[in-house]
């Protein structure tokens, strides 16, 4: 299967999931269904969950494409350090965050898919994967020119003189000189 | 706006009428279901919440019915090949089948949204009703049983388990609920899967996911198959439910108002979706068999920069310029079939793919060729195809600008070998007297092999007298310090130091207003069609020079421009 990094397709899935906890939720609160207290409990969760899932991780090949805006996302994400890092910790949470859903129709299927979610966490945890974040790139300082550029030689090059330098062409052998004073750079 | 309409009209129309078509069925089967008699007693549990499920319901039938018709690629074929005389247009439509069936697939995942978000209303004031929390009516209705001579309206039937539990209860012991719940997971997990990001990515993630459309149409299929959705039947006396309405606690005891009598819709999805799935099926039976079929190699060579080369024979194989085919290995990998656009001519009486490493597939293609022996039949390879438009109206016009941009130049290997066949057999289908070709890209690595065959022309051209058939100009657009130090260095060379073809290389973008000059100066006659397989804004440029250099004059030059989507 390649290197297959499991946390991209968990991450999409647990955003997903969080967006239909938190319609299920909002649905089932403006319903003012049985149970709605479980529905505030969704929209609150499915908030959580978008929030912590929306900033993409940095993947270990390739390049990362971030989502629009997601760099305060980034930052507050990052801050909480291992938390945050460590995939078997979102796994678990996620895994925790679902159950209180399956107790009304409404946030059953968010509470499903956070839970495969979780499931590919856990795998990609396994396989010892870990979020990092996706920060912008210090600028690449272009290696300083050298300083010799600044003092161009005040005088030609050193030459024999006109007659020498005539290409002879009967005799290409005598014609062949060498320079006297070197005149490469790193003599 | 005229080139616009050329292009684009036709996919502007037929998206258009898939439109309308929807809008047509969400409004149709809202007022069905909202203002129909029989529903009339069904609305009074449930309100308009029953037709916001009913409508959306019909424009998923509608819509799973058309995603699976986009991905049958040899149906598409077939049909391609019987257009073959109603214009290019039409033909073009059905390149773009992916990009409809994402559009599809967007619908389905929005309409099943609402359809959902509609039946958990549903379901939750069909227990409310059960429970008495509404008025006497609706208490009436909900307890009418499902026995002897009465038939039932709400689904819900009993009492017994947890009122907030019931919901959940109910959605997983019925038909309706069941497949509703797996079928909507299968649908999200196919969703998440094909996330752009993982589709490049993770390529088998995609695939294999996406299979998840079996138990999808399954599901689909006996989804209706409950009948959960009641309409009130006509009995005999009739029951007029604008004077029996309020009259609940008399139904049975007086002769105008009878016990009404509910009855389910029939299902009629797989009405919708039996038809294209059966056309899936031979689709696939069909890739089956076409991956069966012998494929022997010819000749494979492996080129410089790790491009890999395949000359394969297949008998009943017939391609166009231009196209495509699709390649699966068992040795590599038993489900994944790539796409390559051919590199041969149709007069070769043989096809050739070139294939650069670009990944696990094609990386894993390579190291098994390079420990073959010399003048072994390489690994057994299935090949699906041809597919794509062919782009025969290159050989249309007199003189010819080709203009082939990074990776763009790979069909256009097989467009110059065929027109140099047509040349030599002095085939009438080609008008083309003089052709123009701008090969622009970065570096030429991965490209060497385009090099050697632009010299295997070079050569025979000349051989026959005829140098000024082809003129080519490779513009190489990522030059850097190395490079001028190198092409200073080797400034007198007769051959050119990138290529080694005899016309120079030239570094950094096209002037096109001096080429258009130049081509202008030498055809003052000339129709010349302009043909470009690279990136959209290269294609406003041209265009925009086309419409330029033309002359209004009738015998001096034009320039018309075709962009092609290879």
């Amino acid at each position: 299967m390649g290197k297959i990094e499991w946390a991209m397709w968990a991450n999409e899935q647990a955003l997903a999931s969080g967006l239909i906890l938190l319609t299920g939720g909002i649905v089932g609160v403006a319903g003012q269904f049985r149970g709605w207290q479980f529905a505030a409990y969704g929209v609150a969760a499915g908030v959580f969950v978008c929030l912590l899932e929306y900033p993409r991780g940095k993947r270990s090949k390739g390049t990362s494409v971030e989502r629009t805006g997601q760099y305060c996302f980034t930052v507050c994400v990052k801050s909480f350090g291992p938390l945050t890092r460590n995939y078997y910790v979102r796994a678990f949470l996620h895994a925790a965050l679902c159950v209180p859903g399956g107790f009304m129709l409404a946030t059953v299927l968010g509470c499903v898919c956070l839970g495969i979610s979780s499931l590919i966490y856990l795998g990609a945890a396994i396989h010892g994967e870990q979020w990092m974040p996706i920060l912008p790139q210090k600028e690449q300082t272009r290696k300083p020119v050298g300083e010799s550029i600044k003092n161009p030689p005040q005088n030609p090059p050193p030459r024999p003189p006109a007659e020498l330098r005539r290409k002879r062409v009967e005799d290409l052998e005598g014609a062949a000189y060498v320079n006297p004073i070197a005149v490469t750079a790193n003599d | 706006m005229g080139n616009w309409i050329i292009n684009q009209g036709l996919t502007a129309f037929i998206l258009v009428v898939w439109m309308g078509i929807n809008i047509f069925l969400f409004v149709w089967f809202y007022f069905f279901y909202d203002l129909g008699d029989q529903f009339f007693y069904t609305r009074h549990l449930l309100g308009s919440a029953l037709a916001w499920a009913r409508a959306p319901a019909a424009v998923l039938n509608f819509n799973c019915m058309l995603i699976l018709l986009p991905v049958c690629r040899n149906l598409l074929s077939l049909l391609r090949g019987s257009f073959m005389c109603c214009g290019r247009t039409m033909r073009k439509q059905l390149d773009k089948n992916l990009s409809f069936h994402k559009l599809v697939a967007y619908m389905i995942g929005l309409m099943t949204a609402v359809h959902m978000i509609a039946h958990l209303l549903n379901v939750e004031w069909y227990n409310n009703s059960r429970r008495g929390v509404y008025d006497g009516l609706s208490t009436a209705l909900s307890n009418l049983e499902d026995a002897g001579n009465t038939t039932y309206l709400n689904p819900i039937r009993s009492t017994d388990v947890d009122a907030q539990q019931t919901p959940t209860y109910f959605v997983f012991t019925t038909i309706a609920g069941l497949t509703g719940v797996i079928i909507t997971l299968a649908l999200i997990l196919i969703i998440t899967s094909s996330m752009e990001v993982i589709r490049r990515s993770y390529f088998e993630v995609f695939w294999y996911t996406h299979h998840l459309f079996i138990i999808f149409f399954a599901g689909l299929v006996f989804h209706g198959a409950g009948r959960i959705v009641r309409s009130q039947q006509t009995t005999d006396p009739p029951h007029n439910f604008t004077f029996c309405k309020d009259r609940f606690e008399e139904w049975g005891r007086i002769p105008e108002c009878p016990v009404p009598q509910f009855a389910g819709g029939f299902p009629q999805t797989w009405m919708w979706v039996i038809g294209p799935m059966i056309l899936y099926v031979f689709e696939r039976l069909l890739r089956f068999i076409r991956y069966t079929q012998k494929v022997t190699y010819r000749k494979i060579v492996i080129r410089p920069s790790k491009v890999l080369e395949l000359q394969l024979v297949k008998s009943g194989f017939k391609m166009e310029v231009g196209q495509y085919v699709f390649l699966n290995c068992p040795a590599i990998s038993q489900l994944e079939w790539h796409p390559f656009t051919m590199t041969s001519a149709p007069e070769e009486d043989f096809f050739s793919v070139h294939i650069r490493s670009a990944g696990d597939w094609t990386q894993k293609l390579i190291n098994m060729v390079e420990e073959l022996p010399e003048g072994a039949q390489g690994p057994k390879m299935g090949v699906d195809g041809p597919f794509g438009t062919a782009s025969e109206d290159v050989f249309d016009y007199e003189v010819s600008m080709l203009v082939g941009a990074g990776i763009g130049v790979t069909p256009f290997a097989s467009i110059l070998k065929s027109i140099w066949y047509k040349f030599k057999d002095s085939n009438p289908k080609l008008r083309t007297r003089k052709i123009y070709f701008y090969w622009l890209c970065r570096e030429t690595h991965a490209f060497e092999w385009f090099a050697d065959l632009l010299q295997v022309l070079e050569r025979e051209m000349e051989e026959r007298g005829m140098g000024d058939f082809l003129t080519y100009k490779l513009y190489l657009t990522g030059w850097d310090q190395s490079h001028t130090a190198h092409v200073m260095v080797h400034f007198d060379a007769d051959t050119d130091v990138v290529t080694g073809l005899k016309q120079k290389t030239h570094y950094g973008r096209p002037n096109w207003d001096k080429e258009f000059e130049q081509v202008r100066k030498e055809n003052p006659t000339s129709v010349v069609g302009t043909f470009l397989c690279g990136p959209a804004a290269l294609a406003k440029v041209l265009e925009k020079k086309c419409a330029k250099y033309s002359d209004v004059d009738p015998r001096k030059t034009k320039f018309y421009f075709n962009k092609e989507n290879f």
